[in-house]
């Protein structure tokens, strides 16, 4: 909506009305990035206020977690892990799941959350729904700790595929921030978004190679998996992590449609955005 | 040189768009499928303009201010101009940063504290963490709360709280600030460090847009006046001329209203007036005289319990009278079919100033009128320098001497 354009050294912003599909305003956003961090320090600090454990939870959660699917999957219902000792491997599949399912819950909830700031002041509306990938980051770093003292346990090491993990971590990022932006775009008209997220989540872990491998699935199908974005994206993550198996040509679908949703989700929430103010 | 430009802006909302954001999906879908079959939707959706065609430039370092009854589309003014919604047509355009103060607290978070509050602020308002540091220290003494910097704002009295949030805003770097009616709230101290507060910004060439219903503050600080009524422009020139033709508009003072007769309500309201000492109905009142509020009604059935209040408020909308017949003549009454004729005598309480009276007839089952704004008047007389009072009673003091001095202190 608003258009910057320089005149005489003097800026210009210019609110007219628009139609059609806007590109997203990313240098805006670029600008406001400390408006990104307060927000996300804001929601930890929220959080974790008044809690006795804090911290703490995000170390008990996945430890406890682990405990109960290896029982499940490992002990009763021998689910093979791709030859990497089972708690290590559900460990990797639950830290990369959590953060993905943190961002996508808080991004789905940003715009919503903020309603003063939509409807009071002026800012890129993009900094809510961006700022949900800083705090989930919170739980992720000390799983991280508990991944790495599991690891040295079971003798597990890295291989040099450690190298590309960033690659995975921004097509993790790139998978949340697409799916989260269409969410919040949404929510902001449907607020059924936010009953209907648990069973989305839920259902959407059952079909990702969290606790089991993909390798359980038939030799055929492994590219129709592989449309569910997160299964390459876990995968990945194991081959780096872990030296787990390498995946093959499916990282490629997921990693389109991963690229698909985040353009997608940019698109479609700054399309909505103009009328967030109004709607919401 | 101009600093905002705003041409043939309108904006419209759809009611219905309003009710899809509570609304559900299956709603829309209803919608949808109803659109698809060619049925037309039970309620079709309604649309208000909230402003319809809106022309003026600000020239940089001027001060607007906005005028009007409510729903008159001020705030959406200020809205469109902050790029906080888009136009439905036209054009708004800026030059420099816009602080918009349209909520005092908007992006305040209780638990955090009131140093994190500010760099918060700071972020929503789009200033840098070092742009922040720089006026910290002006913020806080502005705001007056440098002991409780470090405390949870969720512990703050309402007034710190209120002056931390203006403080922010006010020390912003902004080429234009746009402010809707936050003075309203806070005590005297605040309201006058505020409105000083823009006085200044403006003599710091800053441009100000600015709403208002405290239409002294208007002419005070403003330059020019815009007066909104139902979204288009009534008025737009010296701020002086707008706010007097705004306060001699016919639908602005009323000393008399006269209903329409309802002959199927058991009671129904004639007239409500408010009448001078001599018993003519007058929106120009002494302040030092007492003023008569009168209501004309007709009973055509018995009712049990009829009651009547005449309320009266301020400007700044604090409610300054609410007399209950009750009060004084308590129920069990029934009163005869017939017309009657209500009045109530106050004596001279009130501070000079404009009010706005209005009455409530029912009885403990139902309400029979209730309107706030029926009568607008303006009591006329000295506030003998002390203006932001809400009663001026001249009561007697009693001073006498108890002890006499026998030394002068210190020699």
């Amino acid at each position: 909506m608003p258009r910057v354009t320089t005149s005489e050294a003097q800026v210009w912003t210019e609110n007219r009305p628009t139609s059609g599909l806007r590109l997203p305003r990313l240098a805006e956003l670029w600008r406001y990035r400390e408006l990104v961090y307060y927000l996300a320090l804001r929601d930890v600090k929220a959080r974790y206020k008044q809690t006795a454990l804090g911290i703490g939870w995000a170390i008990l959660q996945p430890i406890v977690g682990v405990a109960v699917v290896t029982l499940v999957f490992r002990r009763i219902a021998h689910v093979p892990s791709d030859g990497i000792p089972y708690p290590v491997f559900a460990l990797t599949g639950f830290l990369v799941w959590n953060y993905f399912a943190g961002i996508v819950g808080d991004a789905t909830d940003s715009v919503v959350a903020n309603t003063p700031l939509v409807t009071k002041v002026y800012l890129p509306r993009l900094a809510a729904p961006v700022s949900a990938v800083l705090p989930a980051l919170v739980t992720l770093l000390p799983g991280l700790v508990v991944l790495a003292a599991l690891m040295a346990w079971e003798h597990v090491a890295p291989g040099p595929a450690l190298a590309l993990l960033p690659l995975w971590v921004l097509l993790l990022l790139a998978t949340a921030l697409g799916t989260g932006l269409l969410l919040a775009a949404l929510n902001v008209r449907f607020r059924d978004v936010g009953g209907a997220l648990g069973t989305l989540i839920q259902l959407w872990l059952l079909a990702s190679p969290v606790a089991y491998p993909a390798s359980l699935l038939p030799a055929g199908w492994s590219w129709a998996y592989a449309i569910n974005p997160m299964a390459g994206v876990i995968e990945a993550f194991r081959w780096s992590l872990l030296d787990g198996p390498r995946p093959g040509a499916d990282l490629a679908v997921s990693a389109a449609v991963s690229l698909v949703l985040l353009v997608g989700g940019l698109f479609y929430f700054e399309h909505q955005e103009r009328r967030f103010a109004d709607v919401i | 040189m101009h600093a905002i430009e705003v041409h043939g802006v309108s904006k419209r909302y759809a009611l219905g768009e309003r009710r899809g954001a509570s609304g559900t999906l299956v709603e829309t879908l209803a919608d949808l499928t109803g659109r698809i079959r060619r049925v037309a939707p039970p309620s079709l959706p309604r649309e208000i303009w909230s402003l319809r065609d809106i022309d003026v430039d600000i020239a940089a370092g001027d001060t607007l201010g906005v005028i009007g009854r409510n729903g008159a589309g001020k705030s959406t003014l200020l809205k469109v101009i902050a790029c906080i919604t888009e136009p439905t047509t036209g054009v708004s355009r800026t030059r420099g940063r816009v602080g918009a103060l349209l909520e005092v607290g908007t992006g305040f978070h209780p638990e955090l504290t009131g140093r994190e509050n500010v760099y918060l602020n700071g972020a929503i308002l789009g200033m840098r963490r070092r742009e922040v540091n720089a006026k910290l220290d002006e913020i806080v003494e502005f705001a007056g709360v440098a002991p409780f910097m470090e405390t949870p704002v969720k512990r703050f009295s309402s007034g710190m709280y209120l002056r931390l949030a203006f403080a922010i805003a006010a020390c912003l770097d902004a080429d234009i600030l746009v402010v809707d009616e936050v003075l309203a709230v806070g005590d005297t101290e605040f309201q006058r460090r505020c409105l000083g507060r823009i006085e200044s910004m403006r003599s710091e060439g800053r441009t100000v847009v600015f709403v208002s219903h405290d239409l002294d503050a208007v002419t005070r600080l403003c330059s020019r006046a815009l007066w909104l009524d139902g979204g288009a422009t009534k008025r737009l020139g010296p701020a002086d001329d707008v706010v007097s033709a705004y306060l001699a508009s016919g639908r602005t003072f009323a000393a008399r209203q006269v209903f329409t007769e309802d002959p199927t309500r058991p009671v129904s309201v004639l007239s409500v007036a408010v009448l001078d000492d001599a018993g003519t109905p007058t929106e120009a009142l002494d302040r030092d005289t007492p003023i008569t509020f009168e209501v004309r009604f007709v009973v055509r059935e018995r009712v049990p319990a009829l009651d009547m209040t005449v309320l009266v408020h301020n400007l700044r909308g604090v409610r300054v009278l609410d007399e209950a017949w009750s009060d004084s003549a308590p129920a069990p009454r029934r009163e005869a079919l017939g017309e009657y004729v209500a009045r109530i005598v106050v004596p001279p309480i009130f501070a000079a100033g404009e009010y706005v009276a209005g009455i409530w007839l029912g009885t403990p089952f139902e309400s029979i009128l209730y309107e706030d704004d029926l009568l607008r008047f303006r009591l006329h007389g000295d506030a003998n320098g002390r203006p932001n009072r809400i009663t001026q009673l001249a009561l007697p003091w009693d001073v006498r001497p108890v002890a006499p001095v026998a030394f002068a202190k210190g020699g």
